[in-house]
Order: structure tokens, then sequence, then C-alpha cells
């Protein structure tokens, strides 16, 4: 048996591998309800983090050769990205819970030696209320970071923000998978 | 609570062997690292399956030496090397991306400042799928040191960027492959950060005579290892 491999940061110029039709993961026209997913991350400072890769997987619907149910999208100079996708369902959790529909975020980028992960909700997705890992976050504010917020129709937008500012701003609540 | 439907997860880092996010010699990681504890997540079906890559959509790229039948100045290289779980299975027709500066240690990258020449002939990026043994093989030219501004006088050991999907995202791994004996070792807190040495040694290439073609090119070996699935032995 041997250990995994260890992490090394993506650096400054992954976007080398960058292909921004990644960014719209319904580009093999695939059937189902399409939306968007934006939103913007900024550092310990607020600054915005522009030279990211933010990637977005989602288990549902089913990966298929018309929907890789993965992508990549680079921040902009003001920290920004966004998403085409489909939009997800609920999936099992463990045991006998459902998970209210979500989608799983990893960032890349220089300044971090390996990826950081989080989520994304739907607000006032009724599932919500039950979600094993959204209830297991006993602060509001902290909750509120993995809750996608609607932005007109068919569009969702939820903020990142890598480092709980020095007014205490909310730190995006990041996973250990 | 638990039940015997629910998804095998995919095992814990063993310590020591994945770099922190707060590494202080690294003055990136200052303003980008989190304070708050990370929450557990025990794996769902979100953690243990994965993305589709069909090669009919995402093709491949396996010779980084040549653009439009111009080789690359710099030394030619074919890299290859097995991906493996922790229990040494194999990781068949997964996607391998591959990045990386040329020669003269110099990016095709508009941020890529460096006082260096860029090269016609060299993009600087792959992508290749293992086969059903889990086996990929690149070709490239190897890469030059280049400076970076984290300390005073900093430059970077020779290295090529790696991407790794797995079969599941918990078992995504991007990385970087370092050369055998280089002398930048010492002072790269890149390379550095993974705490246990052994473990970073496992991030330098080992000189492969098998695959080095003669009047060619030299060849490098560089197995991977991706997280098992399961408990772990110790956990019984």
């Amino acid at each position: 048996m041997s250990a995994a491999t260890g992490g090394q940061t993506i650096g400054p110029f992954w976007h080398l591998i960058e292909h921004p039709d990644w960014a719209d993961l319904t580009r093999f026209g695939p059937d189902g309800e399409r939306i968007t997913l934006a939103g913007s991350k900024i550092d310990g400072d607020g600054d915005p983090v522009t030279d990211a890769a933010v990637e977005l997987w989602q288990a549902d619907p089913p990966a298929d050769e018309r929907f890789p149910g993965f992508g990549r999208c680079r921040t902009d100079e003001r920290g920004a990205f966004r998403f085409t996708t489909l939009k997800p369902g609920p999936v099992p959790g463990r045991g006998n819970a459902a998970q209210a529909p979500h989608f799983a975020i990893s960032i890349h980028a220089r300044g971090l030696l390996k990826g950081l992960v989080t989520r994304a909700y739907f607000a006032d997705d009724p599932h919500n209320e039950t979600d094993p890992l959204l209830s297991s976050i006993d602060d509001p504010k902290r909750r509120g970071t993995l809750i996608a917020l609607p932005d007109g129709s068919d569009r969702w937008r939820i903020d990142i923000r890598l480092q709980r500012g020095p007014e205490d701003e909310t730190e995006t609540v990041f996973l250990d998978v | 609570m638990n039940s015997a439907r629910d998804p095998v997860p995919f095992r814990p880092y063993v310590p020591g062997t994945q770099p922190p996010y707060d590494a202080p010699a690294y003055g990136s990681t200052h303003k980008r690292h989190p304070v708050e504890d990370l929450v557990l997540l025990p794996h769902t079906v979100t953690e243990t399956a994965g993305p589709s890559f069909s090669p009919a959509h995402f093709l491949p790229i396996s010779d980084l030496s040549v653009v439009d039948g111009k080789s690359a100045l710099g030394e030619r290289i074919i890299v290859h090397g097995r991906i493996t779980d922790e229990d040494g299975r194999p990781v068949p027709n997964t996607i391998v991306e591959i990045w990386q500066a040329n020669a003269s240690g110099r990016y095709r990258h508009p941020a890529d400042q460096h006082d260096a020449p860029l090269d016609p002939n060299f993009r600087g990026e792959g992508r290749v799928f293992t086969d059903g043994d889990g086996w990929y093989r690149f070709t490239s030219i190897k890469p030059g040191a280049y400076p970076w501004r984290n300390h005073d006088n900093a430059w970077r050991p020779n290295h090529i960027h790696f991407s790794f999907f797995g079969a599941g995202f918990a078992q995504r791994l991007i990385t970087q492959m370092y050369f055998p004996g280089d002398p930048l070792f010492e002072f790269d807190p890149i390379f550095l950060s993974i705490p246990e040495e052994a473990a970073r040694n496992r991030l330098i290439c080992e000189l492969d005579m098998s695959v080095t073609e003669p009047e060619w090119a030299l060849g490098y070996r560089f197995d991977v290892v991706l997280r098992g699935r399961g408990a772990t032995p110790m956990e019984g």
C-alpha cells in the first residue's frame, strides 16, 4: 500500500489548459432545465481573486456522453465566474437521508497548495431544511455561505470568501472531503 | 446514521503527505487560506461519483514538442507512468491534463513577464488518457527553471504541472512533477510544503532508460497514487 501522491498548487499559469467552453456544461446538448450559476471570489482583504480556477461538479443529472457533469471557469479581473448547467435534483445522502439539490465547487489558485471544496445549494428549496450538511452548521451566517440566491429567472448567484475578513466578515464554509 | 446502500467512501489522506493551506514561506497563501475549521463531510454520491470525459469530446494532445510539424527548442523528453489507487489498483481511462513552461522557463501566458524567450513551436498544453491498465504517456521538452517573486532571488525548480481526476470527485489531484537532482529543491517553499520528505520525493520522476529512445529523447517515469476506497487497515 502506498499513500496518495501529494498535491501542489495549480499556480498562476493554469490557463494554458483553459477552454472557456468548459464553463457551459450544456454544450453537448443534454435535455433538462438550464440555469446559470455566477458569483465572485474574494480573499481575506476583500480583494478579488483574479487568477483562480473554479470547478463545478454535480452528481445529478448523472454524467453521460451529452452531459459531463463537470465544468471549469476562470475568475476574471473582478473575481467573477459564471457557469451554465442543468439544474440538479435531490440525491441520496448517507443512511436514509436525502440531500437537497446542490453543486460541489472546488477552487484551485495560486496560493492554494491544494484545492478548497465547498457546495452551492438553492435558496428556498424545501429539501434544505433536512439536508444533513446544512443542518450540521449552526451559525446561520456560515450556513448562508453555502446557499445560492436567485438573480432573476434561471439565474443563481453565490459569492465565495476564501478567508474571514478583519471586521469578522464571514468566511465561506469549506469542506474536509 | 449509515446504511448498507451508502457509497464506499475514499479514505482520509495519510498525515504528512499533503501540503497545508497556511504555508507562511509561500506568500500567496497568506490572504487565501481559510482560518475557520473545515467542516468534515462524510462521502456521499457527490464525492464518490465523478465526471464523464468522453475522448470524442476531449481530444488527446499527446505530443507537446511539436506545433504544426515544427519542433520546439529544448531537450525532448518522454514522460510516462502508471496511475493506481492506494491499494495498487490501476485507474483506467482517466483524463490527465498537463501544462508547463518552455525550455527557457517561460509560459505562453500573458501573466508571465519573465524576460526569457517564447517559443513559437511550444504551447505547453497536453491532455492524455490512461489505458485500461492505468498507464499514460506523452512527449514534451524539459521545462526550464524560472524566477518568481515570492522572496529575494526566488527560482522554481524545473517542473511539469499535472491534473488528475480519477473515478470520483474526492480523488481529484493537482500536483507538480519535478526532475531528479534539482539543486533548487531546498529553496522552494512549494516543493517543501509537503511535510514528509518521503512524500515530497515521490513528486520527483525517475530517469527511465526503458522508454528512452536512442537518438531521440530521454524517458522519465512518474507514477501517481490516488486515494483508495474504504476504511484504512488501522481503522479496522
